[in-house]
């Protein structure tokens, strides 16, 4: 493995007409990573996918892939990916280890060397039972393993899957994203789609774009640190309430509280910090100075979705 | 090299594999063997001095082919491609553009030649069973032959174009043959004009595609025609091949 990074996103550009698709992104992809590229409809994912399979030029800025440009090195970089548009488009006339073979020359593999990979990939994307078939008449699933076989065919360094699930039902999403994990060991994958279980599920790192310019990047957990600074802290105390609003009052880092009533002798007070400290450890000294019992203390975690919501929403009211 | 085989063997393939290929050449075989019916006929009720090639193109089921057969084959190379969305895993292969555009154009004019290989018989068949062992000219069948695939490689290009721009399949044969039919009209500004001195006539002349046929039906194939096909085909590819580069452009 050598040290340049698979994907090198620098200030990338992509304008239609006036409006921007995409502005002023930039990332890195390390290899060996399943990187998730999260947004909504129209947010600009399929967008870079494009760019970075070649398939059309920025308007700006630059993007490498194993350290070749794409614009100027473009058969350099189509020899390294193995790309899945939106939608998975095959020819539906063609038998689909026809297919595979056809895609696999190509490709530019020899006779041999295509027949050899394509019976490694049927076996892999478990196609055997279905390799002679004609792939319009194929359920979704089986096309859309269809797809990633060809995507894999030729080893490419670097897989991208432009939504790999979409339109599949649960089942058959589970089975592809198993699928995309098997394959993902020796390979870097760079994963679009706007469902969050599926980069939640298959993912190390996520990047979130939205309208065109990257929000948050970070494995989960950092999204998930990030965003729970600042966020609420629950704890149920056994106290009275006018000592507990004292307690609050007092406490500088409480910028806001409520107290609830709870089950027993117990409050609940929900405590929204100043300026992201983690009020946790404050509140149990507390506790155990004033004698109090504490039954609960919880941070508000948040799941992708929270994040993604959170970060799409503070968007859309800045703009 | 051997993108550009693989895809002219999968344009064959949708061609030979598919019923509508089949359906062409049917289509192309009965105009042939009713434009061979109807020479046969003349040549029974009298004798004439025409070469029987030059007869055989002179009636217009010949043209018929001609100007619609073309556009069918071609209406699917890049069209269908577009619509269906192959044309993105196809052009983020490694595969130069060019390639794509010589493989498609080469693998319809194999295909549209393919559908005139019968019309080899017909010259057999008139030998076998005419008195006159002179009645066919080998000259003569031979650059009708070449006329036809000089003429098919024109029209092939020119659909290639036509099914470049759009996505949609119907489109795309509709703007073939009418840029074709709009090309095969000028031959009839020759006979619309009267010809005079000058050098309007003379252009006139060149571009009639009649005359041109006329010329490799008798069995005259003129560098200056060849020059002529061989250019304007190239014109329509290197067109073809600026619409799919025109996605770096936008």
């Amino acid at each position: 493995m050598s040290a340049t990074p698979m994907i090198e996103v620098e200030n990338l550009t992509k304008r239609y007409g006036g409006r921007a698709a995409v502005r002023d992104l930039t990332f890195t992809v390390q290899r060996g990573e399943i990187v998730g590229f999260l947004g909504q409809n129209g947010a600009g994912k399929t967008t870079t996918m494009r760019m970075l399979s070649c398939f059309m030029p920025a308007t700006s800025g630059t993007a490498r892939v194993a350290g070749f440009d794409v614009f100027t090195q473009a058969d350099e970089v189509r020899r390294r990916i193995g790309y899945m548009p939106e939608g998975n488009p095959l020819h539906l006339d063609m038998r689909v280890r026809e297919y595979l073979k056809f895609r696999a020359r190509l490709k530019g593999l020899s006779v041999a060397r295509s027949r050899e990979r394509v019976d490694i990939v049927t076996e892999q994307c478990g196609l055997g039972d279905v390799a002679n078939k004609v792939i319009g008449t194929l359920s979704g699933g089986y096309r859309q393993r269809v797809g990633l076989a060809d995507a894999l065919v030729h080893e490419p360094e670097l897989i991208i899957l432009d939504e790999p699930t979409k339109n599949l039902d649960a089942h058959l999403t589970r089975a592809v994203r198993q699928l995309i994990k098997d394959v993902s060991k020796d390979r870097t994958v760079f994963i679009s789609s706007h469902l969050l279980p599926e980069v939640e599920l298959t993912c190390t790192r996520v990047i979130i774009i939205h309208q065109g310019a990257i929000r948050e990047s970070g494995t989960l957990d950092e999204l998930q640190r990030k965003m729970s600074a600042g966020q609420q802290v629950i704890a149920e105390l056994s106290a009275p309430v006018p000592d507990l609003r004292e307690a609050w009052e007092h406490m500088a880092e409480v910028e806001h509280f409520d107290i609830a009533a709870a089950e027993g002798s117990f409050h609940r007070c929900s405590l929204t910090p100043r300026a992201g400290v983690d009020l946790r450890p404050k509140i149990f000294e507390l506790a155990k100075s004033r004698g109090w019992q504490l039954r609960e203390l919880t941070r508000t975690r948040h799941s992708l979705e929270d994040i993604f919501v959170h970060v799409t929403k503070r968007d859309q009211e800045e703009t | 090299m051997q993108p550009f085989l693989t895809l002219v063997r999968r344009e064959l393939g949708i061609c030979y594999v598919s019923l509508i290929g089949y359906v062409i050449i049917a289509a192309v075989q009965f105009l042939l063997g009713l434009s061979f019916v109807i020479v046969l006929r003349a040549l029974v009720n009298k004798p004439f001095d025409t070469p029987v090639t030059e007869a055989f193109f002179n009636n217009g089921l010949f043209w018929l082919v001609m100007l619609l057969a073309p556009p069918i084959i071609t209406m699917r190379t890049f069209a269908l491609e577009k619509y269906s969305g192959t044309y993105e895993t196809l052009m983020t292969a490694p595969v130069g553009d060019f390639q794509v555009v010589l493989a498609k154009f080469t693998g319809a004019l194999c295909f549209f030649m393919s559908a005139w290989l019968p019309l080899l018989a017909y010259p057999f068949l008139l030998k076998r069973f005419s008195v006159d062992l002179s009645v066919v000219d080998t000259g003569a069948v031979g650059g009708t032959f070449v006329g036809i695939f000089l003429f098919g490689a024109l029209y092939i290009s020119l659909g290639c174009f036509a099914s470049s721009l759009t996505r949609n399949q119907i489109i795309a044969a509709m703007n073939a043959f009418v840029l074709g039919l709009g090309l095969f009209l000028l031959s009839y500004l020759t006979f619309i004009i009267p010809p005079k001195p000058g050098w309007q006539s003379v252009v006139l002349q060149h571009v009639s595609m009649i005359e041109h046929m006329k010329d490799f039906t008798r069995g005259i194939v003129d560098t200056r025609q060849v020059v002529f096909y061989v250019s304007l085909t190239a014109l329509f590819l290197f067109l073809t091949l600026k619409v799919v580069e025109s996605r770096r452009w936008k």
